[in-house]
């Protein structure tokens, strides 16, 4: 059963005369959003990271032998390019990589012209990021080419929150297939510049639907109340709001520590020094509230301001097997984007 | 222009309180009787058979953007008026941000010309600021006699307390309504839609119901310290019950407030937004459930004045573009009768002549648009002929609108235009 949750209607009571939803022509091996996932294409991706991680480079080189994938960039990264770019050469594929700097998008070409083009040009995945909120669905929709969400604005960061469940299972030592109930009695706490953060609502979206509780912490501007009402509706976990970093601590197994997001403020002007008094994670307030927690970090981090290097580098750490999980899971999303022909029962379901 | 007799249908006058069956005759572009069925007898008349269908006051919509002069990509005065016309409009007021901006009499008086080749009436609405930048009135007096008939700076709300005032004061001096599009844009910066869970899931930052309603609270205060001037303020596109609330509460304080609702404020909540559809992009936002529901109200317990459309036509590359850059708006011109029969009238139980009213009578009347939203006799011929109970599926295809956005496109809506006539001439007649 596909895990989509249940669209609300847009006006209730006018639902006879609004039509069937239009065929759409997102491609069904897009990943847009961890919504779009069931609990079961959730599994397959991680077993799927798991099998083309043990195999040999040789193998390993001829599954997407000469493919072709282009990375699509109108915003910076380190980690999401490189390791999407790496998974995607270690099957054997063949990436470009465009970014605004460097393309006719600073000409002022549309996202759906630069897609067109990329696709004219034989690509037969794009991976996007964009920062622009839902920029993934412009180009899914203008090009039915299959589209990898490698972060939309404020929105989301479906891959970042793969590759994190996947580090959360390894570090809980979870083996087994995933289910509603895996993450049962396991607490997250996201804590820092949440409401500019697409992988904490990739997260907030994800981890509730396999049991998990996830608090959400830091102050009002960065965490607005209405963040606590986008528990999926299949959730079998929760999410909830603790101001508290202390007391937020004290109940975590996991602790995501994020940056704040100097691009996106907008005007906004926060107190760094009060800031970190209040929500900086360092080796006292860990030893203290949760010395037992796992921490882990998207990156970049700002070391010293959410995070001090002794945490960062210290042996709660599971930032660098993030970072190394993030090739395995991206080699499975655009082996699963390119190498299977889906299954008529899966494909239309977006 | 060959007279023409109405016959066998159903009357629908709200300016008259009539509903019942009556024929009618045109001669001269003006209405030259009304009487009990059979009763006129005009030799040489074109005579249209109006069995089965209410024929009623041509609508009027106070609140459409025409996109001319200057950008004849998205609309031209002669397509919007086209699609007017077979939306069952006589009358439009076109709002001023074109480019360049309506705020001179030579800009009025060149919409107004004939070479431009309107459908059916058009009564420009002028800039109450020059270029609407919110510093210097333009001058009401000239834009009034060129034929303006009412001031506003739609789009770019009137912030400043000072210009406001004195903008409600000289527009009442020349006799003209001010329309304020409340939006207090300081709470608004970078927002695409409305504020609440559904945007923060999306990730779009959100337009609180506080920047209309603010702002609207506080043009109310402004009109009553002028309430000698006896200005007449005008709120556009209400969206949120607080706002609502807010006009209401003015006029029980004896103040002239006038508000209307576009029909996808009351058929539409923000959950339409989607994955990022653009074409429920628009400003005001589609807003929570518990919004749509107070505009439902307010239109039946008559706190609504009028359905205006806010009719905005965009070319498609431009909605064809990540949600944040989209630009803002709808078409309406087309859709409006159905959606308003359908939801008002066959959901919510709502009398015909009412429908009928707050899509002509009432807005012809908000903005004084004398003889329009009436058939009595000596008034201009303009007429709506339209089958209350037809249900059809509305194409965006079949628009004679220049754009295409709109967010009902394959919706079944209920009650389509058989002919519309604007002063005496047939300006759209219905295929099959």
């Amino acid at each position: 059963m596909p895990a989509k949750k249940k669209a609300p209607s847009a006006a209730p009571r006018s639902n006879a005369i609004a039509p069937q939803a239009a065929e759409s022509r997102i491609h069904p091996a897009s990943m847009l959003s961890v919504t779009q996932l069931s609990l079961s294409d959730v599994q397959q991706i991680l077993k799927l990271a798991g099998e083309i991680e043990r195999e040999p480079p040789a193998r390993r080189d001829q599954r997407l032998f000469k493919r072709r994938v282009a990375l699509l960039f109108y915003e910076s990264s380190t980690r999401t390019r490189t390791s999407f770019e790496i998974a995607a050469k270690a099957m054997g594929a063949d990436t470009t990589l465009v970014s605004d700097k460097s393309s006719s998008i600073e000409k002022g070409e549309s996202l759906k012209d630069t897609g067109l083009t990329l696709r004219a040009l034989g690509a037969e995945c794009i991976i996007l990021r964009s920062p622009y909120s839902g920029a993934p669905w412009v180009l899914a929709q203008s090009t039915g080419l299959p589209i990898l969400n490698a972060g939309d604005g404020m929105h989301e960061h479906p891959s970042q929150a793969l590759l994190d469940l996947r580090t959360i299972l390894q570090r809980l030592k979870k083996s087994g297939p995933i289910t509603p109930s895996t993450l049962k009695g396991v607490t997250l706490t996201i804590c820092g510049d949440i409401y500019h953060s697409r992988v904490a609502r990739s997260n907030a979206l994800l981890l509730p639907r396999f049991g998990a509780r996830v608090i959400l912490c830091g102050p009002p501007p960065l965490l607005p109340e209405t963040a606590a009402q986008i528990t999926p509706n299949d959730a079998t976990g929760s999410i909830e709001i603790e101001r508290d970093f202390n007391r937020a601590l004290e109940q975590s197994n996991l602790v995501m520590m994020l940056r704040i997001q100097a691009e996106r403020l907008s005007g906004l002007a926060l107190d760094l020094e009060e800031y970190k008094a209040r929500y900086q994670a360092n080796a006292e307030r860990i030893a203290q509230y949760a010395p037992k927690a796992v921490i882990m970090h998207p990156g970049p981090m700002i070391r010293g301001l959410e995070i001090t290097s002794e945490l960062a580098d210290g042996h709660q750490s599971a930032i660098e097997q993030q970072v190394q999980n993030g090739v395995a899971v991206r080699m499975a999303l655009v082996y699963r984007a390119l190498g299977r022909v889906l299954s008529a029962s899966k494909a239309g379901r977006y | 222009m060959k007279p023409i007799l109405i016959r066998n249908g159903h009357f629908i006058d709200p300016s008259a309180a009539i509903d019942a069956p009556r024929d009618l005759l045109l001669n001269e572009g003006k209405v030259a009787a009304v009487d009990k069925p059979g009763r006129i007898k005009y030799a040489g008349a074109e005579v249209i058979d109006a069995k089965g269908l209410v024929f009623a006051p041509g609508l009027v919509d106070i609140h459409v953007h025409l996109r001319d002069p200057g950008q004849g990509y998205k609309e031209t005065i002669a397509t919007g008026t086209a699609a007017a016309a077979a939306g069952g409009f006589t009358s439009v007021c076109a709002m001023p941000n074109t480019v360049p901006v309506n705020d001179s009499p030579e800009i009025t008086r060149w919409m107004l010309s004939p070479e431009r080749n309107a459908a059916i009436r058009v009564f420009p609405i002028g800039a109450a600021t020059r270029g609407s930048m919110g510093e210097a009135l333009t001058e009401y007096g000239s834009l009034h006699a060129a034929g303006v008939v009412a001031v506003t700076d739609d789009g770019k709300p009137i912030l400043g307390d000072r210009i406001m005032r004195e903008a409600l004061i000289a527009a009442a001096r020349a006799g003209l309504p001010v329309i304020q599009h409340a939006e207090d844009t300081r709470l608004t910066g970078g927002s695409s839609m409305n504020a609440g869970p559904v945007a923060f899931r999306l990730g779009l930052r959100g337009m609180p119901v506080e920047a209309e309603s603010s702002l609207v609270e506080r043009d109310i205060r402004l009109l009553a310290e002028v309430r000698d001037a006896r200005a007449h303020l005008h709120i556009a596109h209400l969206s949120t019950k607080a706002a609502l609330d807010a006009v209401r509460k003015a006029r029980r304080n004896g103040l002239r407030v006038t508000c209307e609702v576009a029909p996808h404020h009351f058929v539409l909540n923000e959950e339409a937004v989607g994955d990022y559809d653009t074409h429920a992009k628009m400003n005001p936002p589609l807003r929570a459930e518990v919004d749509r529901e107070a505009m439902i109200e307010g239109i039946l317990d008559g706190s609504v004045d009028a359905i205006a459309t806010d009719h905005a036509p965009h070319a498609a590359h431009e909605k064809e573009q990540e949600f944040e850059r989209a630009p803002n708006g709808i078409t309406g011109l087309e859709s409006a009768l159905g959606l308003a029969i359908a939801v008002l009238h066959a959901r919510h139980g709502m009398p015909l002549n009412r429908v009928v009213s707050l899509l002509s009578t009432q807005p012809a009347s908000v903005l004084g648009l004398k003889g329009r939203g009436t058939l009595a006799v000596g008034s201009p011929a303009d007429v709506v002929l339209f089958d209350p109970a037809k249900k059809w599926v509305f194409r965006a295809a079949a628009s004679r609108s220049r754009s295409r956005n709109t967010p009902f496109d394959g919706w079944t809506l209920q009650g389509r235009v058989h002919t519309t006539i604007s002063e005496g001439r047939v300006v759209f007649q219905a295929g099959n």
